[in-house]
């Protein structure tokens, strides 16, 4: 187990290494900062100044490593546009992503595994196939026009709903969150829904093809030969069943959630990491997008750590090997 | 004495109109107080969907369209959703072939044993305890406690079957359908299996129905013994007289294929051909295309049961032994 | 035998594919908007590209008016006073072409990829493999997203982008059938005959990747296409001047919070429709080639 979990993490940080380099270079080969910064009377001597400034003037390689042993100690360099440490600027963004990511996660629980169970219970009725058709559709349609029309619909149709920001917030542990106010929660709402409709679809889909998978097997025969209770068989039996591969697609889908994000925030100017980003590179700043993309990868080697835990949990088939092994 | 269950004329279809299929087409079984009836019969033969017929767990595309199955005094058809499951695990138990697939993989033996005895009864955390305990302990189970906690992945095929076991007799039903309980394991632990099977049954008076492959089995665990034939029940009779004075020709099949292959107890049939299927029952004798002894008769009518002299009742037009009242 | 047994199987496929009214609309649905695409200059009231047929004026028109000189917007106009139909039909033709284009050299790359890897064995495979999964790791949109921010706008960067990010499903794809199809009988005999290593590859084991490589590049052409609106939405992908249909609904943005809702809605609707038709085909197809994966 030890042995795994080690494995686990020297790949983990191989990936990390290997990302940091594309992206570093990557990133480097692009545009000339120093325009941005430069005033049209800028002269060459103010041109030198604000290259030192930044850092620009020493051979990309060095400015590599640099970044590496900055990197090391968490930090990422400073915000060519904010002047602020980037990192510092992700931190200060990243609860108001992280809300909508979980948020749209919640979503995607609450409502698709009602209705992939219904979906799987009966296959055959209207209103499954309309369940399946309409996962079809968030499949296929790109969330920005679904966001898109929910604007049209609630904000300039309708005007329940504000289109953009995040509304009143409440500090809670030193977090600031929507979700405890009304307004907050008002504004929440149709962002958190667009982003959850990829993950609702893929809910729906895994929950209805494992439960009609399981609902045949003889374990829930043999409950149901035992007398145990309906609800009980579908909602614990067969249920600890259906989590295993959820868990483990959401967990994966999370990361891609969050990058997701990207777009939703774009759309409803939700102000987290994904909208800073987007900004970011409208303006080439260097540090504060690979910032964000070190970020983001970190956090997916993480969760990919953490849905491995929870998946042994869940399925103690899984605990037992890893131990022999 | 009135027998614990007697079914009369059951029929059990899959699909509906013009698509559906008769799986089943009037079988009789009866069983009796610390009897053991075999059903025995070729792969598809509809020894589980009897099964399942008698315990309503049928799957979602099969219904049951006549006969009835009395179960002491209540008909079992007659009775709701709800009902019914009031009787099954308290009055029917029931367990299946493949111990590894039987348990739930993902919960404990304990959380699986404790949701099949708080079904029908209301007891407290440590009462729930004591009765696992004693349950595990008497089929056979060393150090109950621990088993208790394990995974279901943690025990091996015997122990899972007897935990099976243990569970279906929980509320001492007065019918348990085993469904080929032991083709899944080895020799020897089959061999307990039914040793442990044959003592409750007998010890409690508990009516057994064994569904199996092996005529070995017959012989050595069942009172009485029914063989099925592509839906129907062939012949049915006391095991010695069956095994000894096989009236149908399918039942003398399955003798000689089991006397003629090596490996004792090896799968059934040798018959040459195969078992029509649903959808292509011919009009008379199903088993005629396969039949030694089959005459025009057999293919245009069908045969009804009637009792032999030995006391077997058999659906042939010729059969192997004299029919009953016949002047020998 | 085996050709001769082709048409009849290629014959009962389609029956089994058209048995199902759903996938034969959808089909039908794809095959009409690929040819307005590629008649668009044809079929179009208007070259949206060309300035002098285009009058400001005429700008913000909503569907159904008709125009200073006569002509009737039936789906509206733009901001610029382009014709909607006309910048609709020329951005359909645009979506199709990136996402056709990706997904062939997608193909390409990944079977050549996928059979490499198979064939190989061994290191080569474990070390393909691994830059298969930690590609597949990434979430699309984010690799697509860093590929534009180096590489810039262009319909040939945002192919590229397209590419990266979808060969790896190719690789995989044409790997596990490979290896399962190298593994039978009739790789063997073919082998015992001595035919050579390619004729082999070929002839016996691409065919058999066919069927679930169709599934797959009918599946990744929707979500190429959908990825590209989304990343010209968020001003990455195409040059403004030759407008994709994800393009044009960001140009319409703008426009939404006033009520001027065509501009966005109307070419969101031709994406939606198009993308959901070729999944409803790639469904079918999943469902018609391989009955295991039947939900
Ligand atoms: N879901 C189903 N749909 C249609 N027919 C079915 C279905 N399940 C079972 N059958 C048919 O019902 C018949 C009886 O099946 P059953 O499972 O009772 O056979 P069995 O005697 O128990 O066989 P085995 O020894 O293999 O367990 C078979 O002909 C089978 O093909
Ligand atoms: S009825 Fe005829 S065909 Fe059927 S078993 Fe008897 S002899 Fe054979
Ligand atoms: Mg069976």
């Amino acid at each position: 187990m030890a042995e795994f979990i080690l494995r686990r993490i020297l790949q983990a940080m191989l990936v990390l290494f290997v990302m940091t380099v594309l992206v570093f270079f990557g990133i480097h080969v692009i545009g000339n900062p120093v325009d941005l910064f430069a005033s049209s009377e800028c002269t060459k001597a103010c041109l030198d100044e604000i290259m030192v400034n930044l850092g620009l003037d020493r051979p990309v390689w060095q400015q590599y490593l640099i970044f590496l042993g900055n990197l090391a100690e968490g930090d990422l360099g400073r915000s060519f546009t904010h002047g602020v440490p980037a990192m510092s600027l992700i931190w200060e963004r990243f609860p108001a992503t992280l809300e909508l990511a979980v948020a749209a996660l919640v979503l995607a629980l609450v409502i698709g595994l009602p209705l992939g169970f219904y979906a799987g219970l009966r296959p055959d009725s209207w209103i499954s196939k309309a369940i399946m058709g309409l996962s079809m559709i968030g499949f296929s349609v790109p969330i920005f026009w679904i966001g898109l029309i929910m604007i049209l619909t609630f904000s300039v149709k309708l005007g329940w709903l504000p289109a953009i920001g995040r509304g009143d917030l409440v500090t809670v542990f030193g977090v600031r969150v929507s979700f405890l106010t009304l307004d907050g929660l008002r504004h929440l709402a149709m962002p958190a829904f667009t982003l959850s409709l990829l993950m609702m679809s893929m809910v729906i889909r895994l929950t209805r093809a494992g439960l009609r998978e399981v609902m045949t097997s003889d374990y829930i025969r043999f409950a149901r030969a035992n007398g145990v209770p309906e609800y009980r068989v579908l909602g614990w039996h067969a249920m600890k069943n259906l989590l295993i591969p959820i868990v483990t697609v959401l967990g994966m889908e999370f990361g891609g959630v969050i990058a997701f994000a990207v777009v939703t925030e774009s759309i409803f100017s939700w102000p987290g990491v994904g909208k800073m980003l987007i900004d970011a590179i409208s303006v080439l700043d260097r540090p504060l997008i690979v910032a964000y993309l070190i970020f983001v990868v970190t956090m997916f080697v993480l969760l990919n750590l953490v849905i491995d835990i929870l998946y042994s949990l869940l399925d103690p088939r899984v605990r037992l090997g890893a131990g022999a092994a | 004495m009135a027998p614990v269950l007697s079914v009369r004329g059951l029929t059990t279809v899959f699909g509906s109109g013009t698509q559906e299929l008769r799986a089943l087409d009037g079988v009789d079984l009866t069983v009796h107080a610390g009897e053991i009836v075999a059903l025995v019969g070729e792969s598809g033969s509809g020894k589980s969907l009897t099964g399942f017929s008698i315990n309503g767990l049928l799957p979602g595309v099969a219904r049951v369209t006549g006969g009835s199955i009395r179960l002491g005094e209540v008909d079992l058809r007659t009775l709701s959703a709800r009902e019914m499951r009031q009787v099954r695990g308290s009055r029917v138990g029931m367990i299946f072939q493949d111990p590894m697939m039987t348990l739930n993989p993902v919960l404990r033996v304990e959380t699986q044993m404790r949701d099949a005895l708080r079904a029908h009864s209301t007891l407290s955390r440590q009462e729930v305890r004591t009765r696992l305990i004693a349950a595990l302990a008497e089929v056979g189970i060393a150090a109950p406690e621990q088993r208790l906690r394990a995974w279901p992945h943690e025990l091996s095929g015997g122990m899972r079957q007897r935990v099976a076991i243990a569970t279906a007799l929980l509320h001492s039903p007065e019918l348990i359908i085993a469904d080929e309980p032991t083709t899944a394991l080895d020799v020897t632990i089959q061999g307990q299996i039914l040793a442990l099977a044959q003592r409750l049954c007998r010890e409690r008076g508990t009516a057994l129905v064994w569904i199996t492959h092996d005529l070995a089995v017959v012989a050595g665990i069942a009172d009485r013994v029914s063989v099925m034939y592509a839906g129907r029940v062939v012949e049915e009779g006391p095991v010695d007289a069956v095994l000894d004075t096989p009236a149908h020709p399918y039942t003398r099949g399955l003798i000689d294929s089991v006397a003629a292959s090596q490996p004792k107890g090896a799968r059934l049939p040798m018959i040459p051909g195969r078992m029509p299927l649903l959808s292509d029952l011919p009009q008379g004798c199903a088993f005629a295309a396969r039949c030694p002894r089959r005459s025009p008769l057999c293919e245009t009518t069908r045969p009804e049961p009637h009792p032999t002299g030995a006391g077997q009742t058999v659906r042939c037009h010729h059969p192997l032994t004299e029919p009953a009242g016949a002047v020998a | 035998m085996i050709i001769a047994e082709r048409p009849s199987r290629l014959r009962a496929f389609t029956r089994a594919f058209f048995n199902s009214p759903t996938a034969a609309i959808a089909l039908c649905v794809f095959v009409a908007m690929s040819l307005a695409a590629i008649f668009a200059h044809l079929i179009a009231p208007q070259d949206p590209y060309d300035l002098r047929s285009v009058s400001i004026l005429d700008n913000l028109l909503p569907p159904g008016e008709v125009s200073f000189g006569g002509m009737t917007y039936w789906m509206g106009t733009d901001g610029q006073g382009r014709d909607m139909l006309s910048a609709m039909l020329f951005g359909l033709r645009i979506s199709l072409i990136v996402g056709l284009a990706s997904g062939v050299i997608a193909l390409a790359f990944g079977t050549l990829i996928g059979l490499i890897a198979a064939f190989r064995g061994g290191w080569v495979d474990a070390l393909l493999m691994r830059i298969v999964d930690l590609q597949l790791s990434l979430p699309t949109i984010l690799v697509a997203l860093i590929l534009l921010v180096i590489l810039g706008r262009g319909i040939d960067k945002i192919i590229i982008a397209l590419v990266v990010v979808q060969w790896a499903y190719f690789a995989r794809t044409v790997r596990g059938v490979a290896l399962v199809e190298n593994a039978r009988d009739y790789v063997d005999a073919a082998r015992g005959l001595r035919l050579p290593p390619l004729r082999i590859l070929f002839f016996h084991i691409l065919p058999n990747c066919l069927p679930t490589l169709l599934v797959v590049a009918t599946i990744q052409m929707a979500q190429a296409i959908s990825l590209e609106a989304t990343l010209s939405f968020l001003g990455l992908g195409l040059p403004p001047t030759r407008p994709s249909l994800g393009l044009l609904i960001a140009n319409g943005f703008d426009y939404l919070q006033s009520g001027r809702w065509w501009i966005s809605v109307l070419p969101g609707v031709v994406l939606l429709v198009l993308v959901v038709s070729i999944n409803v085909v790639g469904d079918r197809l999943r469902e018609v080639l391989n009955p295991h994966l039947r939900g």
